[in-house]
């Protein structure tokens, strides 16, 4: 290597299969996959009612937060709906050392990365530019930049190198991203230094109102082989195939073997943001087959069939979902609005002569409007 | 004290850092055996290695990109964009994430990241190796803006951006690379956001920064000639501009002439007026003067004589703000 900092190979590229990895199907059967059922057969009844419960859990935040917004409380949402499989599955594959740069519809993740949910709605309500440290959970505050955080991720992972750590970064992004330049490089740099980072695309089949044959021709998991990066591509809608997936890339990453391309294959169920309107695009025939393979439905039925989703566990699950959503409504609506002043904090770390005086002239203003009689 | 030139003594600011603190990485095209175009990193990368030393895929966006991701991690990354003209592919990862991570994460998150861009024109090249983009930077907040003139100002302040916990672009007056000065290697530097009295005079403040500082003292110098006595002031920083040494200077002169290679539109000149006017109004003996480059793209070689200012050019406005005939009244004299 180049760096200096491996002397191994670069990972073969092998083509992809354009069918997706899948450990259940949409009927809630498992399946058998020589290569993949190793990589969650340590998960217990307990880990996967518990998995069950992060997505029933996020999909009720998540349209409360909808909900919220359709109520004055929030100015935008972004759902997720019909991403949770995607996002608890890859998150809670995670080690709390790793670090995650996401886009922005990634609230599985920050759920399970330890966000608060009225956190996740800072931004969306205009209360404040991030709504939690990126340090306290690991996860960098999300970029709404398409890609950008790609090289973010890139970049951290870098630095893992360079500490000698067993971290990992994984980036989120979605299909639309993939045509970003920056998704492109921080490929190539991830490539050429085989630093320990995972790109993680949900292909939720649209970017906005474009459907994700405007991004590419072939499966997004097709590009990454051609950077020299193993590619996956995952039923994003079966939780148990993306977190095989996950922990496969992450143990690749933990050993020096670089990065991987993960493509989770799956679906927006709702509109881009509450700002849009799916009726002018959408194709309703194509919403519906998607709805037949509900990521929580299936995982229902598979928990169902084996004996494990007890009368007591619904409830159980039923009862924390409804505690969440009461807690995050009440929480949600108590976010108080910033001080005008704070808006110069934070500009600059260290002291700025020019911004200190025009915030002393804003003060100025502000005490000679609010004491003012004319 | 030691003589070497500007592009030295930049080497001699990266070495240090990169001694001082091993947090501290260089990353860029052709920076590592070639020692970069201008050999500014000459020998860097085998003194500290091809880990510190990086040489990076030809992607400036990527370049900047990782920087941010290594900032998370605690590294200080400096980065070499090769030439002006070629940084305007990493904008969005330096107006919509540099600049604003610190303001975005609360302050959670800071990028002590410093960019160095060789920058202006005057050396005979191609299209995309003359530019002064100084402008969209400077407007940019959550951004530092500098730029040196001397040897000594070159090594004192890469150590200090580099040092800083903000985000500092540092731009290179690429003509003056070669230029010689003395340089105090233990200097204790003025502050990164002050500007510096050049030269001292009576009558008019030429303000001037980077490559043209050179050309603003020899303007002063020729003007003794018709008995004009000139204040030079080098602003060393661009964001934020210290304006209350302007400020000073102009109360004192009655007269101001700001002088760029960049166009005029829109330009750092036209703040620099806008405040000059506003502070120093009852001062001021004549409205200020810009010397600019021209509101064109930067010219073939051949040209640039014409768009860069140089000390007629400076000297005519000069004669503008003391009310002496100049390009504007014509000879009206004879």
């Amino acid at each position: 290597m180049r760096t200096g900092l491996s002397e191994k190979t670069q990972p073969t590229a092998s083509a992809i299969d354009d069918e997706p990895v899948q450990l259940l199907t949409p009927e809630g059967v498992r399946t058998e996959s020589v290569e993949y059922d190793t990589w969650v057969e340590d998960l217990t009844g307990d880990d996967l009612i518990a998995i069950y419960q992060d997505m029933v859990v996020v999909r009720r935040f998540d349209n409360e937060a909808t909900a919220l917004q359709r109520q004055g409380q929030l100015g935008l949402w972004p759902p997720s709906l019909g991403q949770e499989a995607a996002q608890i599955g890859s998150a809670r594959a995670l080690r709390k050392d790793d670090f995650v740069f996401t886009s922005y519809r990634e609230h599985g993740v920050a759920y399970v990365r330890g966000v608060q949910l009225e956190d996740m709605t800072r931004v969306w309500r205009g209360t404040a530019n991030s709504g939690w440290d990126p340090f306290t959970v690991n996860m960098a505050t999300p970029a709404v930049i398409i890609g950008a955080q790609t090289l973010h991720a890139t970049g951290y992972a870098m630095g893992v190198q360079r500490d000698g750590a067993d971290s990992v970064a994984v980036a989120y992004f979605g299909d639309g991203a993939t045509s970003q330049g920056d998704v492109n490089e921080a490929m190539i740099f991830a490539a050429s230094f085989k630093a320990p980072v995972i790109f993680f695309c949900q292909n939720n089949q649209w970017a906005i109102s474009e459907p994700v044959g405007v991004q590419t021709v072939r499966p997004i998991a097709d590009r990454a082989p051609g950077f020299g990066i193993p590619s996956i591509r995952v039923d994003g809608n079966d939780v148990l195939a993306v977190m095989a997936a996950m922990r496969v890339a992450l143990e690749r990453a933990r050993t020096g073997g670089g990065a991987t391309f993960i493509e989770a294959v799956t679906y927006r169920m709702g509109p881009h943001t509450t700002s849009d309107d799916p009726s002018r695009y959408e194709d309703l025939g194509e919403r519906e087959e998607w709805a037949a393979k509900d990521p929580i439905q299936r995982l229902e039925r598979y928990l169902d069939d084996q004996g494990i989703l007890t009368d007591d566990v619904r409830t159980a699950v039923k009862a924390a979902e409804d505690d969440a959503a009461k807690r995050f409504r009440a929480a949600c609506i108590a976010l108080e609005d910033p001080e005008p002043m704070t808006i110069f904090d934070n500009v600059y770390a260290e002291p700025h002569s020019g911004l200190e005086r025009q915030k002393r002239e804003y003060a100025a203003y502000l005490s000679y409007i609010e004491g003012g009689t004319r | 004290m030691t003589q070497m030139t500007l592009a030295k003594a930049i080497g001699a600011g990266l070495r240090r850092a990169l001694t001082d603190d091993d947090h501290v990485l260089l990353m860029g095209e052709d920076i590592g055996e070639l020692g970069g175009v201008f050999r500014v990193t000459d020998g860097l990368k085998h003194e500290f290695g091809a880990e510190r030393v990086v040489d990076t895929p030809l992607a400036e966006s990527g370049i900047v990109g990782t920087a941010i991701g290594l900032a998370f991690r605690g590294y200080r990354a400096v980065c070499e964009i090769q030439f002006d003209g070629f940084i305007y592919p990493a904008f969005d990862q330096i107006v919509a994430q540099v600049a604003k991570l610190h303001a975005r994460t609360n302050g959670a998150v800071t990028v002590p990241l410093t960019l160095r861009v060789p920058y202006g024109g005057a050396i005979g090249s191609v299209e995309h190796h003359s530019e002064s983009p100084e402008a969209y930077f400077a407007h940019t907040a959550g951004l530092r803006v500098v730029t040196p003139s001397t040897p000594q100002d070159a090594y004192s302040m890469i150590r200090m951006a580099i040092a800083s916990n903000d985000p500092v672009i540092y731009f290179e007056p690429k003509r003056r690379y070669w230029s010689k000065g003395e340089v105090d290697l233990e200097e204790v530097p003025l502050p990164l956001d002050k500007a510096r009295v050049a030269r001292e005079g009576t009558d008019v403040t030429l303000i001037a920064y980077g490559p043209l500082v050179a050309t603003a003292l020899d303007a002063a110098e020729a003007a003794t000639d018709e008995g004009i006595s000139i204040e030079v002031i080098d602003l060393r920083s661009l964001a934020p501009i210290d304006f209350d040494t302007v400020e000073d200077s102009v109360n004192k002169t009655g007269r101001a002439v700001i002088v760029h290679e960049a166009a005029q539109f829109g330009g750092l000149g036209a703040e620099i007026a806008a405040v000059i006017t506003d502070r120093c109004f009852y001062s001021l003996e004549a409205p200020p003067q810009r010397v600019t480059g021209l509101n064109t793209p930067y010219p073939p070689a051949k040209l640039e004589e014409h768009f860069v200012p140089d000390l007629d050019r400076m000297l005519d406005a000069v004669d503008r703000v003391m009310g002496r005939e100049n390009s504007l009244t014509g000879w009206t004299a004879r």
